[in-house]
């Protein structure tokens, strides 16, 4: 249903009466262009964080080409630059926190959209979305002084001493536990994720017809076989959107990560490791860049960091844009 | 009973299980760690807390100074974000719901909602810091206000679109032009709706440090010049969390709390307020 009003007085016949003829025309005409400019600046402001960005970093992609993004360096010395460690940090970090998110993101959605009795579920959704807003740097605060050391004395040690010398995956458990390193940054990543991906996840599994789901009932299924069968599938491309929105803000989380990160610009197989991300070497080391090139590099890193983002959200963004075009029709 | 039938049976037992169970774990590691910050946070904080300038190095001091400046910095950056929002919010659903230019803005405005904020504090870096040569505040602003904008338009669509069409066009029946009926018919039908955009908009700024990094930076004085360096709480809050002091990190504590409070507590006050409007209306 579409009811648009035609706005285009004095063109198509309707006549305005007295009092706006000369002087509300005119307004009409300015708050229409006004709202227009403010519409394009949005446009505009993605352009000019691309252009400029760019335009920063340009020093570094004249000296170093291409090679910036293979080659494994990081040395204000010598002022060498190579964006290896900091793209790998981000990563597996933000990888590894929705291999830990998605399930109980998942079992969240779950339970609220399939078990939950109907008491319990606007307390339990309203808890998830005030969680979501809980800015970044309480959640790194919190994992610098409460998740690291409980990380360094029990949990590091434990998967040293029970996974380290397993074949195939002990690699990613050796060396000493720091406390600090990937493997913590990513749990940090994965709690700050998850409310947002519980919400996401259980609005979307809300937009399933009941009816499917009713009859699906009515011949017998369980409450899993309708999740997994009805709801999941009916839902398959915004769910995808969604697990790509929350990587893409994983992807460029800051403050949670550079309290735990451990800011070592190297590459280690080993999760108990300290590492670095984009966001984090950014945040840590450009106040402190004293040479041209070093800001050039870490304005580089940012502009990666923005492109990249902005094709996973840009594509889960479609996903789930499919979805919803698809209900229209 | 059948094998096949025993086996759904315990599938579904077992995920229901692990959907009860993750559901337990995820409130409750969320909500251990709002405990730790709220009982850590009341034990270190202080009279000092509202009325001292953070301290010099193993000193004594409180937050005041930090407070004021992050209030008065995500108050200029709303000052600038307001009028962009509700303006591209009102071209969006009031001017032009369907053209080609709408979908992209929305589209672009969707990925900066969740773009990493970082890259907006880098953008105001090279926009307003490195021509001025200096830090300020001002950028600091800008860079908060480059955050607010798209959660301010994206509300006040969604919200425009919600008012009834037949209000617009009995208000054009009249006679009314377009910016009288935005003005006078949407917005004053959806005003909470558009308060709370705001509200939002504001408790995510609140909060925001890596922007903050680089185009404020920070300082620790009693003095909040908005065009150099400028004190701000999140910034303190990590400054006092990465010292050795012990006596700096409670005040960290504190400023974690604070934050954390005026973050939910915006929050909260926002969800009455739709859920307020949400009974009228019914």
């Amino acid at each position: 249903m579409s009811l648009s009003v035609d706005h285009r007085f004095g063109e198509g016949g309707l006549v305005p009466p007295l009092s706006f003829r000369k002087t509300g025309l005119s307004v009409d005409a300015y708050v229409k262009n006004a709202s227009l400019f403010c519409a394009v600046l949005i446009v505009g402001l993605v352009a000019a964080m691309l252009v400029v960005l760019a335009y920063a970093a340009a020093p570094t992609f004249q000296t170093f080409g291409f090679s910036f993004f293979t080659t494994n360096v990081w040395n204000p010395v010598t002022d060498h630059y190579g964006a290896v460690s900091a793209i790998y940090g981000t990563v597996v970090t933000s990888f590894l926190a929705l291999l830990m998110a998605l399930p109980v993101g998942f079992g969240i959605a779950f339970f609220l959209v399939e078990l939950a009795p109907p008491s319990f579920v606007r307390p339990l959704r309203i808890a998830i979305e005030l969680l979501a807003g809980i800015p970044s740097i309480v959640f790194g605060f919190w994992g610098l002084f409460v998740l690291a050391p409980l990380f360094q004395s029990s949990i590091q040690p434990f998967l040293i001493d029970h996974l380290g010398g397993m074949p195939l995956v002990g690699g990613l458990f050796a060396g000493p536990a720091f406390g600090v390193g990937l493997l913590t940054a990513s749990c940090i990543l994965a709690i700050m994720v998850l409310p947002f991906l519980a919400a996401f996840l259980t609005d979307v599994f809300n937009t399933v017809s009941p009816l499917l789901k009713e009859s699906a009932y009515a011949i017998g299924a369980t409450r899993w076989e309708v999740m997994r069968s009805i709801v999941v599938p009916s839902t398959g491309a915004s769910v995808m959107g969604g697990i790509m929105l929350a990587l893409g803000r994983a992807l460029g989380e800051t403050m949670a990560v550079t309290f735990v990160i451990g800011n070592a610009h190297r590459l280690s197989a080993s999760l108990l490791a300290p590492g670095t991300t984009i966001s984090a070497s950014i945040a840590n080391e450009f106040n402190e860049a004293t040479n041209a090139l070093h800001t050039s590099s870490l304005l580089a890193l940012g502009l990666t960091l923005f492109a990249i983002t902005f094709v996973i959200l840009a594509c889960g963004k479609g996903l789930v844009l499919m979805l919803e075009r698809g209900k229209g029709a | 009973m059948s094998f096949h039938y025993q086996r759904r049976i315990w599938t579904n037992r077992l995920f229901t299980f692990f959907a009860a169970a993750s559901a337990t774990i995820g409130i409750s590691l969320l909500l251990i760690i709002l405990f730790r910050i709220f009982s850590e946070g009341i034990s270190a904080f202080s009279f000092d807390t509202f009325t001292r300038t953070t301290p010099s190095p193993g000193g004594e001091g409180g937050l005041i100074n930090a407070i004021v400046g992050s209030l008065m910095m995500s108050a200029l950056a709303m000052i600038i974000a307001i009028p962009v929002g509700l303006l591209g919010g009102v071209y969006l659903a009031e001017y032009d719901r369907k053209s080609k230019l709408s979908s992209v803005v929305r589209f672009l405005n969707d990925i900066l909602l969740s773009a990493p904020s970082i890259c907006f504090g880098m953008f105001a870096y090279e926009i307003m810091v490195r021509p001025m040569h200096r830090f300020s505040g001002y950028a600091g602003a800008v860079a908060l206000a480059f955050i607010a904008i798209p959660v301010i338009l994206r509300t006040t669509e969604d919200m425009l679109i919600l008012v009834p069409n037949q209000l617009r066009e009995a208000a054009a029946a009249l006679g009314a032009p377009i910016w009288h009926i935005v003005a006078t018919i949407s917005f004053q039908t959806v005003r909470h709706g558009i308060i709370t955009g705001l509200l939002l908009a504001f408790a995510r700024i609140a909060g925001e440090t890596a922007p903050l990094l680089f185009t404020a930076l920070n300082n620790q004085f009693w003095n909040i010049p908005m065009d150099g360096p400028t004190p701000n709480l999140p910034v303190t809050i990590y400054q006092l969390a990465l010292s050795p002091y012990p006596n700096w990190h409670r005040l960290a504590w504190a400023g974690a709390m604070i934050i954390t409070l005026v973050v939910l507590s915006l929050n909260i006050v926002t969800r009455l307020m739709t859920d307020r409007a949400i009974k009228k209306r019914a």
